[in-house]
């Protein structure tokens, strides 16, 4: 407490004072600390997984109950997937288009054969293209529309689906028999999407279709 | 040319660094380690997985592995399964199993995966969660699963009304991690197992797939 100075007029520079101990810097090393901020940014830099896993979302169709009745599909497409080839290693899709008829129908149809394609960009993907032209093209009229900003982006989300929806719209049904590998049928639902296909079910194969895959693939 | 000071302030930098490592710490989830790992097939579906999930992973011989993500209901779950399959779990057990992840092994070893400690789980050769039509344990921890989702879900509401805030409802989702190379029957199987139950949407978690389809 004596040595509070007061009243010294000024104060500081007279020499016969007592001498200061030396003012410590007020900076202090901070390159410790720096150090280990940095390890840690590059810990959690390359351990943090920034990616949540993505999802496709699907719907499968309800059992069906006895007061259902079948519905007959005006647009029909039926893929069959399944592997082929030395050790089953192949994969490969078959479709045929419309609905199934097995030799000797009692319709008098001629029977339904496959046609084989593959997942390249002339297979599945054209085949698709082709088949769901009036789709395509109606729901690219809309976004038109909507990149002209003539209809709202809510509006232009509806009247996609609905377009996706219609009763002439193409349907697809995926069939897999035991053979088939879950990235293939995953494989075919995405080239749904990206074909704008809105009416497709993965569902059991019929015995019939099975006999005619053995079939076809023998030959 | 005057001497200039060899020392920079870093203080901005500092300042920066310490920033990224709050970001990164508050947003890093801790990853634990799954029993299986899947090669999920890739499609251009870029919709994030929800959080209130029951995750069924399917490995490429086609076992299936249970997972819920929330403590509490993983808890009550198990306690349900517990009474069904007469299986008796300790309270540390429970609170084990609360914390663990995936797992893909019947009711009946289960006390003992449970048990485990980590490295040696990692070891166990999961035979997967049997649901076949006698013996469907999947059908069970999913019906199980769903209904604690659906009563803690519930509670939250009360609570929340209660403070007078707002409930946000996120509904469960079933969501199938599959390997690429599984068979695409053993995924059937898992996905008859839920329309068993009357679940018929589902997520199914694929890579997004890198740039233009074709």
């Amino acid at each position: 407490m004596a040595e509070v100075n007061t009243g010294d007029g000024g104060g500081g520079h007279g020499k016969h004072e007592k001498k200061r101990a030396k003012k410590a810097s007020t900076k202090i090393d901070m390159t410790p600390m720096v150090d280990l901020a940095f390890l840690l940014l590059t810990f959690f830099v390359l351990t943090s997984t920034f990616n949540k896993p993505k999802t496709m979302e699907i719907n499968f169709p309800a059992k069906p109950t006895s007061e259902d009745q079948r519905q007959k599909i005006n647009n029909a497409l039926t893929f069959i997937m399944t592997r082929e080839g030395k050790d089953e290693k192949e994969n490969a899709v078959y479709y045929y288009a419309g609905e199934f008829y097995p030799p000797n129908n009692k319709d008098g149809k001629p029977p339904t054969t496959l046609i084989k394609t593959d997942f390249s960009k002339d297979g599945l993907h054209k085949l698709l293209l082709d088949r769901n032209k009036p789709t395509i093209d109606a729901i690219n009229a809309l976004e038109e529309k909507y990149k002209k900003k003539e209809i709202a982006d809510t509006t232009y989300k509806r009247l996609a689906i609905h377009e996706k929806g219609i009763k002439t719209a193409l349907t697809v049904l995926i069939k897999s028999d035991d053979k088939a590998v879950y990235k293939e049928v995953v494989d075919a639902i995405d080239e749904l999407n990206i074909c704008n296909v809105g009416k497709y079910a993965i569902v059991d194969m019929m015995q019939e279709e099975l006999d005619l895959i053995n079939t076809t693939k023998k030959k | 040319m005057p001497k200039g000071n060899p020392s920079l302030d870093m203080t901005p930098m500092v300042d920066l660094a310490f920033l990224l490592v709050t970001f990164f710490m508050l947003t890093a989830s801790v990853r634990v380690s799954e029993p299986v790992i899947v090669d999920t097939p890739s499609s251009t579906s870029d919709k994030l997985l929800p959080d209130n999930v029951i995750l069924i992973t399917v490995d490429n011989k086609g076992k299936a592995f249970y997972n819920i993500n929330n403590y509490d209901v993983r808890v009550k779950t198990l306690e349900k399964m517990a009474a069904q399959y007469k299986v008796a779990f300790t309270d540390k057990e429970k609170e084990r199993f609360g914390k663990m992840t995936s797992f893909g092994v019947p009711m009946a070893q289960l006390k003992e995966y449970v048990n485990m400690e980590d490295a040696q789980r990692a070891k166990v050769k999961s035979t997967g969660v049997p649901l076949d039509s006698l013996h469907n344990e999947l059908g069970d921890w999913i019906q199980f699963g769903r209904i604690e989702a659906a009563k803690q879900a519930r509670t939250q509401k009360e609570k929340s009304e209660k403070l007078g805030r707002q409930f946000k409802y996120e509904p469960l989702r079933f969501a199938i991690k599959a390997d690429g190379e599984a068979n695409y029957i053993a995924v059937k199987q898992v996905i008859k197992v839920f329309t068993d139950k009357d679940v018929y949407r589902f997520n199914l978690i694929t890579n997004l797939e890198a740039g233009d389809k074709k």
